[in-house]
């Protein structure tokens, strides 16, 4: 009988899952303003998300499963964005990305929502105006942490992702 | 030119004019606020002046006893290359003032922005809705009174979960 063990890897159905899962996180580009450009940086040649598996960003909601908000969210946008989060098929997963949309950032006055966590679930908040598209790959790899530990969407502490610098 | 438009106003509208301004070479009007769109459509037509482009309108609020509000009017003549502003001061009580729409299709938005923002009421206006806060929004954000971080509750969230 012929010996397959050098061409057969065995593993768990869960593990096997949230492989695929986790190296194919199609992103749903919530490019609302200035740090959708460096999220167009994030996707293009130069950071390049295809080597995480994230390069198809689809403008269909049902096609996605992790929402990058990247822009300053106000209270009339927020229903639209709550309507796409809806949209998504589970599981799915959430990127605050600068400071308007952890915080309301530089805009503190009555038109802007103070931070998207009051109304959808934020797994990653990714500091900076405009954080560096590095940061957000770093945010990125911080979402295929939590899929391979096996953590739920929106839940488990939340991740915060520094400012840093290139000299 | 500043002169001439002068001269040219003062004598159609002598009592529609309430001052003249100059200030480095800007030109700024104050008109009595039910002449405005007769003062409006003569700038338009008249064949020397030509202003025939609305560049902006937009409110003030000055936030004192008398004369509250403000309407700036911007205009442009494109064959002169040259520019005015028209101002209309408006009362707090009696807060309506006409629209020029019927001179310049342009005002629309602008003057529904003023209306949104703070709360001025234009006469004859097309389509007089706001147009950046939401349709059941109640206050005027560029108001004095109203306060920096809004009044609470008053723009709905979606629930969360
Ligand atoms: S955080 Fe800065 S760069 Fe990003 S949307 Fe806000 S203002 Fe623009």
């Amino acid at each position: 009988m012929a010996d397959f063990s050098d061409l057969l890897v065995f593993t768990k159905l869960d593990e096997l899952i949230k492989f695929a899962r986790k190296n194919s996180l199609w992103p749903m580009p919530m490019g609302i303003s200035c740090c959708a450009i460096e999220m167009m940086a994030f996707a293009g040649p130069r950071f390049d998300v295809s080597r995480f598996g994230s390069e198809a960003f689809r403008f269909s909601p049902r096609q996605s499963d992790l929402m990058i908000v990247a822009g300053t969210v106000t209270y009339k946008m927020s229903h639209v964005v709550r309507k796409i989060y809806d949209q998504m098929p589970d599981p799915k997963w959430v990127i605050a990305m600068g400071a308007c949309t952890s915080s309301g950032g530089m805009y503190r006055s009555y038109s802007v929502v103070q931070g998207i966590d009051q109304f959808i679930p934020v797994d990653v908040y990714v500091a900076g105006c405009p954080p560096r598209p590095d940061n957000l790959l770093k945010g990125l790899m911080e979402i295929q942490k939590k899929i391979a530990r096996g953590e739920k969407p929106g839940q488990k502490e939340k991740i915060y992702i520094e400012e840093t610098f290139q000299v | 030119m500043n002169q001439r438009i002068i001269e040219k106003l003062k004598t159609h509208f002598a009592d529609s004019i309430i001052s003249v301004n100059e200030f480095r070479e800007e030109l700024t009007i104050v008109v009595k606020k039910n002449d405005i769109v007769k003062v409006c459509q003569f700038l338009r037509d008249d064949e020397e002046l030509k202003f025939d482009s609305l560049r902006d309108v937009c409110g003030v609020d000055h936030y004192r006893p008398e004369e509250r509000y403000e309407v700036v009017y911007n205009l442009y003549s494109l064959k002169n290359k040259f520019r005015i502003r028209l101002k209309v001061r408006v009362e707090e009580n009696d807060i309506h003032v006409p629209s020029v729409t019927c001179v310049w299709e342009s005002a629309d938005w602008a003057e529904r922005e003023a209306y949104d923002m703070f709360g001025i009421l234009f006469d004859n206006h097309p389509d007089l809705r706001r147009i950046y806060m939401p349709e059941g929004f109640e206050y005027h954000p560029l108001r004095k009174e109203f306060p920096l971080m809004g009044i609470p509750g008053s723009l709905p969230l979606p629930r969360k979960n």
